[in-house]
């Protein structure tokens, strides 16, 4: 397909940038409209630099565009327990969910988890399969301005300009595209984590039993606390059909400040006392990494110009709760907005800022802007280290003095805590203003 | 348990290496930088620190990430771009 992007003669109706999930939701929405789409991939395949958990929530966004998708795609499990689990460097709380309720255990499912080389290579082909055009293995540099209008890109090939009506840019957390067009500025680095990641490989048999599940049923794993040591951060753990894919998360500023590497956090996870019977016996498939915009509303940048939109993790649109990420799913909604707009300011033949900028109303509609407004208070503080390490630290602690018998007079619970508290170096007065920030964060 | 050494790591990725590097650092402004926060933060550990407060690079079995961009304070110390289209790691699992 690549003769199509060749010439400077090819003119496209929208020029979408990355095939992740942003992008492919972009591009088989457009190709549906009629629009001539062209998708660019600088991976040889969609996928190829990807990296994920992953637990994918945006089942229900899919299965609007493709009925009853996960009989089709290559998912692995969906998933129907949860652990939250609080650590201390020798122990670990839990709490344990499990549902049978609807989406859990029998369709339509609510989460998935999925391989990003091989479900970003699966998406990509529906939205070639409705009509766009996918060219892997190009870079895209830079945009083509006529004046102060987007009017194409730039690939690094022989005569690699390439003109369309509208670009979107989906080319990710470092999204040189956003930059270039002046709408994101440089990012800071308490507004990005670092994801190491590992797919370890264990024998079907062995996952069911260990996790307790019943044929695609799938388990998800968060960690807070010690686990990342002093730097701010979480951890996971998913079932994957024969392997489980397992990571550290760690702000970037904390990794500095701390001058902790990333995968020097990732084996002390896989050796603590809770996590280590979990991968015993696996082998090691494949080591990755990736970046992560943790910031949510603060570092969404301007959205739209004329010509061009920022959709996904380019628009800083991954919501970090503290716990889990959703990313993917905010990543299809977003550049289904942004396919909307597209689709509408080519029926309109008007590409300027004033028809792009229903950009915004589209983004509210999915549920994008609204979300990312509701948690705008969320990130920095989950980035706080009180939250994700010390309390998760002190539960385990407490936990580990709770359930202790030994022979010595019994303590209540909250002379106990108070003790765990201070043995952990927190401060009463930090904790009522924490209590404080998180009913602020999540519950109103 | 299942440890794993940072070569065990790093060989189960596919990398297609391209002759002309994707990034380049310039060594002499590392040796004003005292933090040298790439060193700490490249998850392939693609970065030495020298004796004589240099930093040596090599690009080969980068996961073009971007965190060394992200960090690095010094001005104009990275020059940082993708591989060629097609070029660099490519992941088949995560
Ligand atoms: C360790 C880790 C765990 C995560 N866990 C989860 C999870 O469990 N659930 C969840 O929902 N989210 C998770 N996320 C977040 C999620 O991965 C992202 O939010 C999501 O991938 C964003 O999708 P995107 O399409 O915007 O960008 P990406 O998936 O990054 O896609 C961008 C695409 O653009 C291409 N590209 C970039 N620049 C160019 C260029 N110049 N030219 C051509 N192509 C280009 C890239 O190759 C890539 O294919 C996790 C992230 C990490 C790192
Ligand atoms: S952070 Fe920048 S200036 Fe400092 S050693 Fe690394 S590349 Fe050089
Ligand atoms: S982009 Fe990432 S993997 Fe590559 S050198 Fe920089 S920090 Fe290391």
């Amino acid at each position: 397909m690549s003769a199509n992007a060749n010439g400077r003669s090819e003119r496209f109706d929208v020029i979408i940038v990355g095939a992740g999930p942003a992008g492919s939701a972009a591009a088989l929405l457009c190709a549906r409209a009629g629009l001539k789409v062209l998708l660019i991939e600088r991976g040889e395949y969609p996928g190829a630099k990807n990296v994920s958990g992953a637990v994918f929530y945006g089942s229900a966004i899919v299965d609007a565009l493709i009925p009853n998708w996960w009989e089709q795609a290559p998912v692995e499990r969906h998933v129907c327990r949860r652990d939250l689990v609080l650590m201390s460097p020798t122990t670990a709380v839990s709490l344990d969910f499990r549902s049978a309720a609807p989406g859990y255990v029998a369709p339509p499912y609510n989460a998935f988890t999925i391989l990003r080389p091989k479900f970003d290579r699966w998406f990509a082909a529906q939205a070639e399969a409705a009509g766009a055009f996918l060219l892997t293995s190009t870079v895209v540099d830079d945009l083509l301005w006529e004046g102060s209008r987007v009017v194409g890109v730039k690939v690094r090939r022989d005569e690699g300009e390439v003109r369309g009506d509208v670009v979107i840019a989906c080319d990710g957390v470092n999204s040189w595209l956003a930059r270039k067009a002046g709408l994101q500025r440089e990012l800071e680095t308490h507004e990005l984590a670092l994801g190491v990641k590992e797919v370890i490989g264990l024998d079907e048999a062995v996952i069911r039993q260990r996790f307790h599940l019943n044929g695609e049923e799938g388990m998800a794993l968060e960690y807070l606390g010690a686990v990342t040591e002093e730097v701010h951060g979480g951890a996971f753990l998913y079932t994957n059909k024969t392997s489980l894919s397992l990571g550290v998360i760690a702000q970037l500023s904390s990794l500095v400040e701390h001058k902790k590497r990333p995968y020097d956090l990732l084996e002390t996870f896989k050796a603590h006392p809770a996590v280590a019977p979990l991968v015993r016996g696996g082998t090691l498939r494949e080591y990755s990494a990736h970046l992560i915009p943790e910031a949510g509303w603060k570092m969404i940048p301007d959205l739209y110009t004329d010509g061009m939109m920022v959709a996904g993790d380019a628009a800083g649109f991954c919501l970090s709760t503290g716990i889990y990420i959703e990313g993917i799913n905010y990543a299809m909604q977003s550049g289904l907005a942004a396919a909307e707009v597209a689709i509408d300011a080519c029926r309109r033949r008007d590409f300027s800022r004033s028809v792009l900028r229903l950009y915004l109303d589209a983004l509210r509609r999915r549920n994008v802007l609204t979300d990312f407004q509701a948690y705008r208070h969320a990130p920095s503080f989950v980035n706080g280290e009180r939250l994700q390490n010390l309390y998760p630290e002190l539960a385990a602690l407490a936990s580990e003095a709770l359930f202790r018998v030994d022979g010595n007079r019994k303590q209540k619970l909250l002379p106990l805590y108070w003790r765990s508290l201070r043995k952990v170096g927190g401060k009463p007065s930090h904790v009522l203003r924490d209590l404080y920030q998180v009913t602020r964060a999540y519950l109103w | 348990m299942v440890i794993t050494t940072h070569d065990e790591k790093i060989r189960t990725a596919r990398f297609k290496v391209d002759d002309r590097p994707h990034i380049v650092v310039d060594g002499e402004k590392c040796r004003s930088c005292a933090v040298q926060s790439c060193v700490t933060v490249c998850p392939a550990n693609l970065f030495v620190p020298l004796d004589d407060g240099s930093v040596l690079f090599n690009y080969e079995q980068c996961f073009e990430c971007g965190a060394c961009y992200f960090v690095c304070a010094e001005e104009g110390a990275i020059h940082w771009t993708y591989p060629r289209g097609g070029y660099g790691v490519t992941f088949r699992e995560s």
